[in-house]
């Protein structure tokens, strides 16, 4: 992404929550700022670097670029780190101990949870970590509140010297609303300051630094009770009120305008006086919170009778005509009404996500799905698609990296009934690089029986393109240093007569590597290389058509899962043998098609040929 | 909340539904409201289903419609505008590109895209406007001026006036030149025509 000019300071714009995050972390003066993508949270790390004078880049995992903004606060200099909840995960590990070191320069996390799964495996609270790591967690409820609580995450951070939470939801990430931004002001390293009892954490120092770690914790909790950002809003429906926070404080205040509430923006630790003055102004007190019971627990614990998840979903948003009526049927009142409407319509069909015309990984699933005897496990990424329709060709995915540590599970662990199955392992080169590296290591090194298809498309498609190291392209999509896989993985132990390089177009190609690979005891790793046809690195072909008068109806072009593929007509036949088989005539959209002839392959009677005439090149890319 | 205008745009992904919220919202600025846009696109990028809701007005909380309160709906597909039509308060209007974007599940037999998604919801009480944008595009000699048709359908159907949307149109298109500045004002005028055309006289 090109450098732009920022937006005026005191200007008034609209933005989305992840935008709104990334100015202010600019204005706030950090220096450096990592992440990995992943949805909801890809565009706070792709807007910051458009910005000038300060340092973003992709790390290749989440653990890896929180260790980056480590590394920076250590010099003095206002560092950020942006993920996904399940990044957190990975980066786990470094938090842990960054909450005994504390921090020099402030350092902000911002994690971005996917309240109702759109994109992701599970569905986690990330207000757990607050707790779990003993540091201030802040939640926005809308843009304007992520800028402001951005910038003061920097201050809270620095003057505590605690790394600071910012905790997001999808609902805070993708919705946009109008942020008046301000001025960068510039924050200077403040410089090194050697000290190994502060930094080095061996037993003997971090023993010492968690008894500051708890005092640091009591004087956060004195805070978050005369905090701003938990405010106490008296209201004059004294029915019930509502402790809350993020998009759900939006959503009850649109459900329940005149209702009590205490709506926490500085949401761990926990401000239990002002949970005391708010009980006394309702009759009962509800916390809804997306998504786990965290503060309801809490506040049972502390002595306060309080609802939450028994009259509220432990899963998905708690939007207004999800809040209203479970509070109504707590009042004892009936259940309200549905909004009248259009009728309820019959179950419409379904519309997942599919791959897209010419990209690289339906040749890969067509192929898995034509061979028999096969268990494969998988990965994240576009093709996690592989388990669903045509080519139901996945039989497990867990997370990031995790399709070759299963893969080795399932081969040591097999029994009888698994004996002749040959075990496959699908991942893609940039989560290959962010965890899977290690897992391959652990195969060879343990003599594992696996075929791993390596499926380097050169970008992380499913959160927009970004660069990796497979393409050689850094965030700025400058040239960049770019890994040779077959040397990686032969460094990794793989014997280079078992690395096969192959064009995932070449269907006949592709069909006889990976049924050789997997007829032979050892460790085997097919790297299909074509780019994703959304990125700039791909080239279109020339678009295919389907001669209706040779169309025989065989449908082995629907089989490949093409979306540009379309049945016209389907006809039932009585073969000789008497057996009944159904016939679907195809179409192929011309204005979609690009061209790579994935269906032309398995066309029986050749009847898919090319549209225009051979030398003219039809671009159906936007301008 | 009173006085807050729901819009809901749908489609599938790749369609430009994102885009075309972006300029209402822009548009909703500019008359000086409070302005609330999101939308829900599932994983992966292209071919699925998306929904993009606009929330304007003096002061706007939740960013989400509820089911039953949206003012109007601009359907980019046929079925996806059947899909989403619970969404709208009874007798709102819909505005829906007639195009049938029919996906694999479908061309795998696995399930039936319906016969006539677009009298299924007339049935069903709608006022349903219906156009074929892409054609409209297409004889203006760019189908990617689709995005402008559907704003100009929707154009009439606003607490503002339709000025107002097409300049935010134009603003948008200025640094690509005049050319296609101009193209865009056609679209979005045709765009209009057809809407005011399909319009039923009792709508």
């Amino acid at each position: 992404m090109a450098a732009v000019m920022p937006a005026p300071a005191a200007s008034r714009q609209l933005m989305s929550g992840n935008e709104a995050v990334a100015r202010a972390v600019w204005e706030s003066g950090a220096k450096v700022a990592a992440g990995y993508p992943g949805t909801p949270a890809t565009e706070m790390m792709e807007v910051l670097a458009t910005y000038p004078d300060i340092y973003t880049e992709w790390s290749v995992n989440e653990k890896v670029s929180l260790e980056v903004a480590i590394g920076a606060s250590m010099m003095g200099s206002r560092s950020f780190s942006a993920m996904k909840h399940v990044g957190l995960n990975v980066a786990s590990d470094a938090l842990m101990t960054l909450t005994l070191t504390g921090v020099a320069g402030g350092l902000v996390i911002a994690v971005a949870d996917d309240v109702g799964l759109s994109s992701s495996q599970n569905e986690q609270d990330s207000r757990h970590w607050g707790r779990f790591a003993h540091v201030p967690m802040l939640e926005p409820s809308d843009s304007q509140e992520a800028y402001d609580m951005a910038r003061y995450a920097f201050e809270l951070s620095e003057e505590y010297q605690v790394p600071v939470i910012l905790r997001l939801t999808s609902r805070i990430c993708h919705v946009k609303g109008l942020v008046k931004v301000g001025e960068r002001v510039e924050h200077k390293a403040t410089g090194f300051s050697k000290n190994a009892e502060r930094w080095v954490m061996v037993p003997g120092h971090a023993k010492r630094r968690i008894p500051l770690m708890f005092q640091r914790e009591q004087e956060l909790k004195r805070l978050s009770d005369q905090s701003p950002l938990n405010v106490l809003e008296p209201g004059t429906d004294r029915r019930v009120a509502f402790i809350t926070s993020g998009p759900a404080y939006m959503h009850v205040r649109e459900a329940f305008p005149d209702a009590p509430l205490l709506k926490l923006g500085f949401s761990y630790p926990w401000p239990l006086e002002k949970v005391a003055a708010l009980a006394q102004m309702a009759d009962a007190v509800v916390v809804v919170e997306e998504v786990e019971p965290v503060l309801e627990t809490e506040l049972k614990a502390a002595g306060f009778a309080v609802h939450g998840k028994d009259i509220l979903p432990r899963t998905g948003e708690l939007a207004p005509e999800v809040v209203k009526p479970a509070i109504e049927r707590l009042l004892r009142k009936e259940a309200a009404p549905e909004p009248e409407s259009a009728q309820s319509l019959p179950p419409l069909f379904p519309r997942p996500p599919t791959l897209c015309a010419s990209c690289p990984h339906m040749g890969i699933y067509y192929t898995l799905s034509q061979l028999k005897n096969l268990t494969i496990a998988g990965d994240i990424g576009c093709y996690t698609l592989g388990a669903g329709h045509p080519w139901n060709s996945l039989d497990s995915t867990i997370c990031m990296g995790a399709s070759m540590g299963v893969a080795l599970g399932m081969d040591k662990g097999r029994g009888e009934a698994d004996r002749n199955k040959r075990i496959v392992a699908v991942i893609g080169d940039s989560t290959f690089m962010h965890m899977g590296m290690q897992g391959l290591l652990d195969i060879t090194w343990n003599r594992g029986n696996v075929t791993i298809l390596l499926l380097d498309n050169g970008t992380v498609g499913m959160t927009g393109g970004q660069n990796t190291p497979a393409n050689g392209r850094d965030i700025h999509g400058l040239q960049a240093p770019r890994i040779d896989f077959p040397k990686l993985i032969e460094a990794l132990g793989v014997k280079p007569e078992r690395i096969r390089v192959v064009d995932p177009y070449e269907l006949p190609v592709l069909f006889k590597t990976v049924r050789d690979e997997t007829k032979i005891d050892d460790v085997s790793v097919i790297i299909a290389n074509r780019p994703c046809v959304l990125t700039e690195d791909f080239k279109p072909f020339r678009p295919y058509v389907v001669e209706e008068d040779k169309c025989t109806g065989c449908g082995n072009c629907v089989e490949v899962g093409c979306p540009a593929i379309h049945v016209t007509r389907r006809e039932k036949v009585v073969k000789a043998s008497g057996k009944e088989v159904d016939l679907a005539f195809t179409r192929i959209d011309s204005v979609a098609c690009t061209g790579c002839g994935l269906c032309v392959q398995p066309c029986a009677p050749e009847a898919i040929v090319h549209f225009a005439p051979a030398g003219q090149v039809i671009s159906i890319q936007p301008a | 909340m009173p006085n807050t205008t729901n819009i809901l745009v749908c489609g599938i992904g790749g369609q430009g539904v994102m885009t075309a919220t972006e300029i209402l919202s822009e548009a909703a600025i500019a008359e000086g409201h409070d302005v609330k846009k999101t939308e829900v696109a599932g994983m992966s990028q292209r071919g699925g289903v998306v929904t993009s809701h606009l929330r304007f007005g003096p002061k706007v909380l939740s960013p989400q419609i509820a089911p039953g309160t949206a003012d109007v709906l601009l359907g980019f597909e046929a079925a996806e505008a059947l899909r989403w039509a619970h969404y709208l308060k009874p007798g709102a209007m819909a505005l829906v590109n007639d195009a049938r974007l029919v996906p694999p599940v479908v061309e795998l037999g696995l399930f039936k895209y319906p016969d006539d998604p677009i009298g299924d919801m007339r049935a069903r009480g709608v006022k349903t406007v219906s156009f074929d944008a892409a054609t409209i595009a297409r004889d203006l000699g760019d189908l990617r001026l689709g995005n402008t048709v559907m704003l100009g359908a929707i154009a009439d159907q606003l607490p503002f006036s339709a000025e107002v949307l097409l300049e935010c149109i134009v603003k948008r298109f200025a640094r690509k030149g005049e050319n296609v500045v101009e193209m865009n004002r056609k679209a979005f005028a045709a765009g209009r025509t057809a809407a005011q055309a399909a319009t039923p006289a009792t709508a």
